[in-house]
């Protein structure tokens, strides 16, 4: 480090719009302690023991004086309250055109899996210019995703879905770091985030990017598979659709999931909920939590037989269903090089020995 | 009341070579472990959480040298996260909560009121015992192995992954939340049915609504956080799912029903330290507290508030966002009355009589401290400020001027304010300044760099960190070492002034409050006749418009003609 910094490099549009509210507060905190400072100096030279000044008629109390600075206090802080409420309700809704990674947080590493079927450990390739939308779920104790250079975190909570979203404005390598105390190695859960300019994104994307490990065991004989079709795969490995329809064959037994996806569902106890990922997530692990008002309460329960990575490509697929769009394809035939299958951290995330 | 009556409240029957007091009236260790004087146990205390605030300090400074370089100098990933565990337990649970109530609001409150004791002695004493066995149970956890959950015991990590003693420390943290909830009792009943004839509500010292403010919130808060972390210990023992959603729980219930708590918790510290400020400020400008309704409400208020803030811990986790907006708006408003604080006492002094002893020099620096310390929080209750800052250094940073610089100032200002009541002797007046000062400079150094190292994103209770802040962990820990000489001080002259200090009179620093009436050391009973309050608290006088000192008051001065404690003053 060559100059002494005192802010992050700002490498998104909310980090740069923080940093103007930031710097306003400091501007605020600043003067507001300099004035307590000048003022108790002040008073305590004027009136020290054996000065000569003027103390007839003390005051008490004085509720004007008192009002003139707690009014400006409350409006100089309902100000920054209402500034700063509107940059979060921006940041806290990602826009519809943003580009979904979904991340697995886990003692002590994250893993991120593209739509496109490339997954990575510990990094995560964007695109610049392009707004990202990280879905993250934990598979252990809460961990949280922070990027200074983003000016943004949110906690990966194990058993719901959480969100964050950013639009990379700057290419660069940005530390991850893991922001909420998850145990021994805590420190070194880090990782980065990689912004790329398009070509390079693209071009990463095609060749050198992270190896498609399928969730499951299943395989892929030609090319590589996309996260949805990967969900397609693990939809009918399970037999999934021995009762819920993929398709305009409707099938009897369980509720079809043409159309599932932010559709609103009446369940059996009386409430009504979107079919948001959250939704269809337990409706896979802990069907009985959100009965459906007709369903029979027939199908199992799923918890401890599926990894959160599979979840996360049957949800993938679900989303897809009814909605008329063919899958999107994965990665043309790969030129990547195959992975070190023997390496502990491929066998520890894929090859299933953390469900042992 | 006559001042003459004034001056024999606190006059002894009899005459006699050395009058007994509390101290001296007996001497066997069994008439110190029953006894059931609310200043011995206040004494107790004393000696209890020093003993707290010494082993916390050690973690405190192990902490800083295993941080000077980035991937740690001599402890180990396990042993590091065990060492800020055991800081922030120790120094949460068993120094400051308890700090500033039971030794200095044990020993001041009654005879402020003017009551012979506190309403329920032994549960006094009872509740130094709970708290003493609490103190072993948490050392038996931390040096029997160690816990690594971090102070605020987060779930599943607490309650299914971490491989320490989680119970055990857990089970100290309950057993002590007894003691505070015994305290808390304590004081509401005292300063309900004990106070002298004549002591109204609005004549009480701002210290004892302080007091009064901070045992309503004990008695509301402790109870939940004791069932939540018993919950946790539930969870973990027996397995029940209740925190854990592998077995049908939710974690991010428990941060509500521990910041239900632990919020209010920070009132719980830092409202008796602002009770403190009040009597030094007052007494050390010879004035009335300016606005004393207000702060009176206003402390009051703060107890009340304090309890629906407590989702402006959890802005960054799966809360929704109308419960954001509605936790931040609700912690800009509570932010506002401790503000206008800083504006009532810094405004007392105006037409005083400003000296400035040791303790007003802390006084001092509590108000910088926490103007900063308060400061720094809108940034955490500004939500898009918050996602950026949350759980960094900066929040460190934060915490650290509200606990250190508001609760531990004002510590050590009622400490060196009331010494020469609590043990009839002097300290010696220059280390006390020169301790006041050192501590200021060495906190300010130790943690201002963190609220720059916190922007930059360094995140809290990490053991390795990039090289690139390296620095500011160098500073920090230079600053540390400043503050702990800081505070090594005082306990090597205070110590010292009990056998060589000058004898204090009645009322070394010329201040109003029944406590200044009685001896120093007090009589076992505190005051030989019941006084009747007939004035307002703070009744100081300005008659002399130069030169500035006070005029004639109804209470006795050390160098007044009438020394009511020496030998040759006492006539019957």
């Amino acid at each position: 480090m060559n100059e002494l910094q005192l802010a992050p490099i700002a490498a998104s549009e909310y980090a740069g719009e923080v940093d103007k509210l930031f710097w306003v507060m400091n501007a605020l905190t600043v003067v507001f302690t300099i004035i307590v400072i000048a003022l108790i100096a002040f008073l305590a030279a004027r009136y020290r023991k054996g000065t000569n000044v003027d103390r007839s008629n003390p005051t008490t109390h004085n509720t004007l004086l008192e009002m003139t600075w707690t009014l400006p206090a409350l409006v100089l802080g309902l100000g920054v309250f209402t500034w700063s409420s509107r940059l979060f309700a921006d940041v806290y809704t990602p826009p519809k055109n943003a580009r979904e990674v979904f991340v697995i947080g886990k003692q002590w590493m994250w893993h991120a899996q593209h739509s496109d079927g490339t997954r990575e450990n510990n990094e995560i390739h964007v695109p610049v210019n392009n707004p990202v939308k990280l879905s993250m779920i934990s598979q252990d104790v809460i961990h949280a995703f922070y990027v200074p250079e983003f000016r943004i975190q949110r906690h990966v909570e194990p058993g719901r879905y959480t969100t964050m979203w950013f639009t990379p404005t700057r290419v660069g390598k940005y530390r991850v770091y893991c922001n909420v105390y998850c145990g021994t190695q805590h420190s070194e859960m880090g990782g980065w985030v990689v912004v790329q300019s398009r070509e390079d994104f693209e071009k990463w994307q095609a060749g050198g990017g992270g190896r498609p490990f399928y969730p499951g065991g299943i395989s892929s004989p030609t090319g590589d598979l996309s996260l949805a079709q990967t969900g397609a795969t693990l939809f009918r490995k399970y037999q999934c659709a021995s009762c819920h329809a993929d398709g305009p064959k409707a099938s009897s037994k369980g509720a079809s999931l043409v159309g599932l996806y932010k559709s609103l569902r009446q369940l059996a106890d009386g409430s009504k909920v979107v079919a948001d990922e959250g939704y269809i997530r337990s409706a896979i692990l802990n069907p009985n939590d959100v009965r459906l008002a007709n369903s029979t309460g027939s199908m199992p329960a799923y918890r401890g037989s599926l990894s959160e990575s599979e979840v996360i490509a049957l949800i993938a697929y679900i989303k897809e269903i009814g909605t008329g769009k063919p899958l999107e394809g994965g990665r043309p035939d790969s030129v990547a090089p195959a992975a070190n299958t023997n390496s502990q951290q491929w066998r520890y995330m894929y090859g299933g020995e953390q469900y042992q | 009341m006559s001042t003459a009556t004034l001056k024999d409240v606190g006059k002894p029957h009899d005459k006699v070579k050395e009058p007994l007091n509390y101290l001296n009236a007996t001497n066997t260790i069994k008439s110190w472990l029953f006894t059931v004087d609310h200043k011995r146990i206040a004494i107790m205390y004393l000696v209890a959480v020093s003993v707290a605030f010494l082993l916390g300090g050690l973690a405190a400074g192990m902490i800083r040298v295993e941080l000077t370089v980035p991937k740690g100098q001599f402890l180990t990933n396990d042993a590091y996260n065990k060492v800020f565990t055991a800081h922030g337990v120790i120094m949460i649970f068993f120094f400051l909560i308890p700090a500033v109530p039971a030794v200095l609001g044990n020993f001041i409150l009654p005879l402020m009121l003017g009551a012979r004791d506190l309403a329920f002695p032994r549960l006094n004493l009872l509740s130094f015992y709970v708290y003493s066995a609490a103190l072993v149970m948490g050392l038996a956890a931390i040096i029997g192995g160690g816990v690594d959950t971090g102070w605020t015991f987060y779930t599943p990590y607490s309650s299914v992954y971490s491989n320490s003693n989680v119970a055990l420390t857990i089970m100290a943290a309950f057993v002590a939340g007894f003691s505070s909830i015994f305290t808390g009792l304590n004081f509401i009943v005292t300063i309900h049915k004990m106070r002298a004839p004549g002591m109204t509500w609005f004549r009480m010292p701002l210290f004892a609504w302080a007091m009064y403010a901070t045992s309503v919130i004990i008695m509301l808060g402790t109870p939940v956080v004791a069932i939540t972390l018993a919950l946790v210990v539930v969870e973990r023992t027996l397995g029940f799912g209740i925190f854990s959603p592998e077995i049908g729980g939710d974690p991010v219930l428990f941060q509500h029903l521990f910041w239900f708590y632990s919020h209010p918790a920070v009132y719980i510290m830092v409202l008796p330290a602002m009770g403190v400020i009040n009597e030094v400020i007052a007494a050390n400008s010879k004035k009335r507290i300016f606005g004393y309704e207000f702060v009176a409400f206003s402390t009051m208020a703060i107890a009340v508030f304090g309890f629906i803030v407590w989702g402006h811990h959890m802005f960054a986790t799966s809360q929704s966002m109308y419960l954001g907006l509605v936790f931040s708006v609700l912690s800009f408003l509570v932010a506002v009355p401790s503000a206008v604080k800083i504006f009532n006492w810094a405004t007392t002094m105006y037409k005083g009589s400003v000296e400035l002893t040791s303790h007003m020099l802390y006084a001092f620096g509590f108000l910088g401290l926490f103007t900063i310390g308060g400061l720094t929080g809108l940034y955490l209750s500004s939500l898009a400020t918050d996602i950026h800052l949350t759980a960094t250094y900066f929040v460190v940073a934060h915490f650290h001027y509200v606990m250190v610089g508001g609760t531990a100032m004002g510590f050590l200002a009622g400490l060196h304010f009331w010494w020469p009541k609590m043990t009839g002797r002097m300290y010696n007046e220059v280390w006390g300044k020169v301790s006041a000062v050192l501590v200021f400079l060495g906190f300010n150094l130790t943690f201002l760099p963190q609220f720059v190292v916190g922007y930059l994103g360094m995140p809290r209770r990490y053991h390795f960190y990039p090289p690139e802040f390296q620095l500011w962990h160098v500073m920090s820990t230079g600053g540390a070492f400043v503050l702990g000489v800081g505070f090594l001080l005082p306990v090597v002259y205070l110590i010292h002034s009990l056998k060589h200090g000058e004898k204090a009179g009645n009322n070394p620093w010329r201040a109003v409050g029944l406590e200044w009436v009685t001896t120093s050391p007090p009589d076992t009973h505190n005051f030989h006749e019941v006084p009747v309050v007939t004035w307002e608290a703070y009744e100081y006088f300005q008659e002399s418009h130069h030169g500035g000192d006070v005029g004639p008051s109804r209470f006795p001065f050390d160098d007044d003609a009438v020394h009511v404690s020496s030998d040759e003053e006492v006539h019957v």
